[in-house]
């Protein structure tokens, strides 16, 4: 019986395409074979905020298709006036950059974590949270021009009514997940560049012993965080 | 076995990949940018629009989160119900239309 099962087990490894899921599922053991509970639970923990997101977006979706009066122009709204030019976007443009390039530094990290390179591992860290403070920075100065302006979630000077609580609701929930990020980030790059993940130390709050697979599992975060703005940068402002 | 083999490590590519990706994720958000800039209008606004945000997303989730290396069931598990999504959509694209032509039919415009 065990014989038959240990064979059943060796036949679906070497299965590939749809037929290796259908073994993974089927086979009474962890369906996702090779991936840490860690990892698998982010993974699943990233789809349920990608419904979060995608309801924030499909609802701002149907205000602006359903409602009779213009949607503000968000090229002129989002316009800062740089040396005597007007520049439409040009903030929001700054701070995809900033946002991607936080992304590439904490791929990075990764990269460095698994070759047990602490010291680059913890810097490009720091600099990764460096970048999303930055982030969150530009955003609070681009909320604080807007509210200057006379946008609140009930309406504002040019448009649709709907145009700010959908602003505030959607940048302000990406916004919050870059900065409990950021806060994560600095834990984490903390712990690698003490050597918990090397001397095997208990972490804090779960008294569990950690390894550099965290890493990784705080960058599937962040770059969810990236992947957010994404679509906010399609949707919201270039639509 | 050759992904076992790879997991067993952890995911270990080079630091040029990553920099490749860098380099691409720049170049389609200035793309998406001047899509802006120069004032594109319509069907090609909107086209390119999708076409940017689909290219962008698709390198982060292959590459930086690495799944373009993981077992396919996970792969699976992840972006199937993502379809759900698109079902939500077009239900409410309907759902929208309708509330728009009683609000024309029934309140006026400007209402």
């Amino acid at each position: 019986m065990v014989d038959h099962a240990l064979t059943g087990v060796a036949t679906s490894a070497e299965s590939s395409g749809l037929k290796s899921v259908a073994a993974d599922f089927s086979s009474d053991r962890k369906a996702f074979r090779n991936v840490s509970w860690g990892k698998a639970m982010m993974w699943i923990f990233l789809l349920s905020d990608t419904f979060v997101f995608s309801c924030f977006l499909i609802s701002y979706m149907t205000a602006r298709m359903s409602t009779t009066v213009p949607w503000p122009n968000p090229s002129e709204v989002f316009a800062l006036t740089i040396a005597g030019k007007s520049l439409p976007l040009i903030l929001i443009a700054i701070m995809t950059f900033v946002l991607i390039s936080s992304s590439g530094t904490m791929a990075m990290a990764v990269n460095f974590g698994y070759r047990r390179d602490r010291r680059k591992t913890a810097i490009l860290m720091l600099l990764t949270a460096l970048l999303g403070a930055t982030f969150v920075g530009m955003q609070a100065f681009e909320w604080t021009k807007l509210i200057h302006e006379g946008v609140r979630p009930w309406g504002n000077p040019w448009g649709a009514a709907q145009f700010g609580s959908s602003f505030f609701m959607i940048t302000g929930f990406h916004g919050t997940h870059v900065s409990i990020g950021v806060i994560f980030l600095l834990i984490i790059a903390r712990k690698v560049w003490r050597g918990d993940y090397d001397s095997q130390a208990r972490g804090f709050f779960t008294s569990r012993k950690g390894n550099y697979e965290s890493v990784e599992i705080m960058g599937l975060y962040w770059h969810f965080v990236d992947l957010v703005w994404v679509f906010i940068f399609a949707f919201f402002y270039l639509w | 076995m050759a992904q076992a083999t790879a997991h067993a490590q952890g995911q270990q590519h080079p630091i040029k990949l990553y920099l490749v990706v860098w380099a691409w994720l720049f170049i389609l958000s200035a793309c998406s940018y001047f899509v802006d800039y120069f004032q594109l209008q319509g069907l090609l606004r909107y086209s390119l629009i999708l076409l940017f945000m689909m290219l962008k997303a698709g390198l982060i989730v292959a590459v930086f989160m690495h799944m373009a290396w993981e077992r396919l069931s996970l792969v699976y598990a992840i972006l199937v119900p993502i379809s759900a999504v698109l079902v939500f959509v077009a239900i409410m694209v309907l759902e929208a239309d309708y509330t728009l032509f009683s609000r024309i039919s029934f309140f006026g415009t400007g209402s």
